[in-house]
């Protein structure tokens, strides 16, 4: 069995970016991939890719090169990017493949996401009803969340403020204008106790990423960074999760607690060890809850961890240095390749205004979404 | 038709001597419930699963508040908005998720009791109400 390295990585900014297909920003970001690592398209044995709402990863051969490749579209919602990452690393350590490229890209319109129940194998009262909604969910969860662990709403607003900084220091983010915590808190209520700048937006966007045998690495790169761990999870029975209509009364560990666990285990790397940490922010709330699911904290230590500043680009464990989802928008497909493509740079020491500091060895990523997934991984320098 | 009143899906309810009742499913193997009513179990992985009427009380698990006007499929009109959405803990069952009555976030509380109800969320093209579940406090 091979190691897995990241040895390219592009991206085209997030936000909205007008006459510009999905697709169009993809290959940009593919080919800003290969020329960080010296590559062609026709260097690449496998692909790996998919959006939501902005079409075929498997199409984007027709402007990068007909080489021939084995290319595979992944449609797996939030975790479009974090599967066709998983699905490199296997085809790569099995041994199958030498070299290949991951692609994440989207395009949606503005507004909530609306979905079909019917698409989830839920009856149609689900929607007409108006429970179909997945700001609502997250306001429910939270509202759950903040009552077992005693936690007071006020730190909903901080995380945001935090983002908004974050991202008002990073030049591809969208978001780039820092917003302080009573603006937040005074916003405009969406979803008790969430307002309006504590959820994300649906955007637009694109990454990709070259993976290639970490003994390959250096031939590509002077910096590879090396990917020890990945691992996606459904959830259980008993877990909490977007689009239920009910949930069992025994409670179980969520999906990210158990795909997080995985992704460490096989790195042999524990979460204390985390320099740096990219989570799943679909809003304030569920990045508070995602910090201590995935380990690097424990539940109710986040408040203090919080407002110490622990989690700020300068803190003890630096959380969403990009500005996460909520100051780079959410374009399902891309932003779990986002949170890699941040860690990559974090890792190379070559994140400029928003550099973590002190030489950060070891990164963390965390996606989540419907109905009830996760992806996780573990990157080394 | 349930209990005289038009509903978004009469499969969702049962009539029972107390009144409408939502209908689940019951494993038989292993006593886990669901709702709305199917053929597996998501617990045991079996699929022998017999109907069963869920609890008509129970205690609001969490609770949020709608704050704006859903895009389609939502189909509810404007006299019925904004509306409350929890969970509640139907005991030794599950916890449904559900419309709440309750819109002022001061009167909901974690632990609450409620009540199912009937409750209209949208007029059909006559003007007659059109109901789903709902859950209230429980008035002493
Ligand atoms: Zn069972």
């Amino acid at each position: 069995m091979s190691g897995v390295a990241i040895v390219g990585i592009g991206m085209h900014r997030f936000g909205r970016t007008e006459g510009v297909s999905g697709r169009a920003q993809a290959v940009h970001a593919a080919r800003e991939a290969l020329r960080d690592c010296g590559l062609r398209f026709s260097d690449m044995q496998f692909g790996f890719g998919g959006s939501h709402s902005a079409g075929d990863a498997d199409t984007l051969v027709s402007e990068l090169g007909l080489t021939g490749l084995p290319f595979i579209n992944v449609a797996n919602g939030c975790a479009t990017g974090g599967s066709a990452l998983i699905a490199a690393d296997a085809a790569i350590r099995s041994g199958q493949h030498d070299v290949g490229i991951v692609i994440g890209f989207d395009k949606h319109p503005r507004g909530a996401f609306n979905t079909d129940p019917a698409e989830h194998g839920i009856g149609a009262w689900y929607g007409e009803t108006g429970l179909m909604v997945t700001t609502q969910f997250f306001g429910l969860k939270i509202q759950r969340y903040l009552h077992e662990h005693g936690i007071a709403p006020g730190v909903l607003a901080t995380i945001a403020e935090k983002a908004f900084r974050n991202g008002a220091r990073n030049p591809m983010a969208w978001r780039r204008k820092e917003i302080d915590a009573a603006e937040i808190a005074a916003a405009p209520m969406i979803s008790h106790p969430l307002t309006q700048y504590m959820y994300c937006s649906p955007a637009e966007g694109a990454v990709a990423l070259v993976l290639c045998r970490a003994d390959k690495a250096r031939e590509y790169t002077e910096h590879p960074v090396f990917l020890q761990g990945a691992a996606f999870r459904s959830r259980r029975y008993g877990s909490f999760e977007v689009f239920s209509p009910w949930t069992a009364a025994e409670r179980a560990d969520s999906p990210t607690a158990e795909a997080a666990a995985a992704a460490f285990a096989a790195a042999g790397i524990a979460p204390s060890e985390v320099d740096v940490a990219q989570i799943q922010d679909t809003e304030s709330g569920a990045e508070l809850m995602h910090m201590a699911e995935t380990g690097l904290c424990a539940h109710g230590e986040q408040e203090e961890l919080i407002a110490s500043g622990a989690t700020a680009i300068e803190g003890r464990l630096p959380v969403n240095t990009d500005g996460g989802c909520l100051a780079n928008g959410e374009p399902i497909g891309a932003s779990g390749l986002r949170q890699v493509h941040e860690n990559v740079l974090q890792l190379r020491g070559g994140a400029g205004e928003h550099q973590v500091p002190g030489d950060p060895r070891v990164g963390f990523t965390h996606v989540y979404g419907a109905p009830g997934i996760s992806a996780c991984t573990v990157l080394t320098r | 038709m349930i209990a005289g009143k038009t509903t978004v899906d009469d499969a969702l309810f049962v009539e029972t001597a107390e009144g409408p009742a939502l209908l689940g499913s019951r494993c038989t193997d292993c006593a886990a419930h669901t709702f709305p009513r199917q053929g597996g179990c998501p617990r045991c992985t079996g699929s022998a699963m017999e109907d069963v009427p869920l609890s008509r009380t129970g205690t609001l698990w969490s609770w949020t508040v709608q704050g704006f006007r859903p895009k389609p499929p939502y189909t509810g009109t404007e006299n019925y908005e904004p509306y409350g959405v929890g969970y509640v803990e139907l005991p030794g069952q599950l916890i449904v998720e559900t419309r709440l009555v309750e819109t002022d976030p001061a009167k909901l509380e974690i632990g609450m009791a409620v009540e199912l109800v009937l409750a209209p969320f949208r007029d059909d093209e006559f003007g007659w109400p059109v109901h789903t579940f709902a859950f209230v406090a429980v008035t002493a």
